[in-house]
């Protein structure tokens, strides 16, 4: 594959931060739930 | 990884009770994300391994299936933004700036990759990793507009205040948008001209294919992102205002014991008697 290493590291830069992003809202997301009632996040 | 937990996973002994999850997830967003994934997967074939390298390009073509999806999702949720705001003035509705902002901070983090795309994908045709073109200056122009955006979001003031202010700052930061999809028809560019907005797209066959499947996964993994990202926003108002109310009762509650704690003030008539009897002696 020609530039290789320039596709490789489009992709990886996207998804590590995409992939990071994600996560940092779920995980916040979780750790928020715990603390706020069910009344005020019905979402299910 | 990118669908949240079922409900049934939420901890014992918290606040969260039975029917809600402990989590921003929904059996919508579930299924929106279960999507989402099989076609990033399916992206990633397409991209990396079906579609056929470029003549002139080679095989630096194929980070167009991701450069130009991310740059769409930038401006789609910049509009978005837009909208919230104009939304916000009109209703004074808490949903509509809270939409606004979540859409801000995925903008960003695409606007971000959209330069970090082309930057990869600019040094190998190019020569360069960054030019001041105007494509590229208007667009990092863009990411500034909205990290000050979202900035002023935290700047301390009242909730009307903040989001006044940032209503207005999204309807000025979104008019950088049109100007940075012309910047390459009103400029010399380096930067390509729109190859799939004309008429007649100059890109055909298996890699138009895999540029608009690339741009579909990104709409709906901007969509799977944009809902949790709401949900998130909408939990962090909550807590903030059950914290503000928490203080207040405290205060209020200190009050009242510096009061009762307090000796009591003399009165009126025990104050005037002390003075005639200063002034008898």
């Amino acid at each position: 594959m020609s530039h290789g290493g320039y596709v490789l590291a489009g992709y990886a830069a996207s998804a590590v931060a995409i992939g990071a992003y994600a996560l940092r809202v779920l995980g916040r997301g979780r750790a928020l739930s715990r603390r706020v009632p069910p009344k005020d996040r019905r979402w299910t | 990884m990118t669908s949240p937990a079922p409900s049934g996973t939420e901890p014992s002994g918290t606040a969260a009770g039975a029917g809600a999850p402990a989590h921003t997830g929904s059996q919508g967003t579930r299924v929106l994300g279960s999507v989402t994934a099989a076609g990033l997967v399916m992206l990633s074939l397409f991209a990396l391994v079906f579609s056929p390298a470029e003549a002139d390009q080679g095989d630096a073509v194929r980070l167009m299936y991701i450069h130009v999806p991310t740059a769409v999702v930038a401006f789609l949720a910049f509009f978005v933004t837009a909208a919230g705001s104009a939304l916000w003035l009109w209703k004074k509705s808490r949903w509509w700036d809270l939409v606004a902002a979540s859409s801000a901070e995925i903008g960003v983090i695409f606007t971000a990759l959209t330069l970090v795309t082309g930057m990869v994908w600019g040094r190998p045709i190019w020569g360069v990793y960054w030019t001041w073109d105007a494509r590229l200056t208007s667009t990092a122009l863009l990411l500034l507009l909205f990290l000050g955006y979202l900035a002023i979001r935290r700047v301390p003031a009242e909730p009307d205040v903040r989001n006044r202010r940032a209503a207005f700052a999204g309807l000025i930061a979104v008019v950088d948008v049109p100007i940075v999809h012309y910047s390459v028809n009103w400029w010399n560019s380096l930067h390509q001209e729109p190859t799939i907005t004309r008429l007649d797209p100059s890109i055909d066959g298996l890699m138009l294919f895999t540029l608009m499947l690339g741009i579909v996964v990104f709409l709906l993994l901007y969509l799977w992102l944009l809902v949790h990202r709401f949900r998130l926003a909408w939990l962090e108002e909550q807590l903030a205002s059950s914290d503000l109310a928490a203080a207040l009762v405290e205060r209020r509650a200190e009050a009242d014991e510096a009061t009762i704690s307090a000796p009591p003030a003399p009165s009126s008539a025990a104050k005037a008697s002390g003075t005639i009897a200063e002034a008898s002696r």
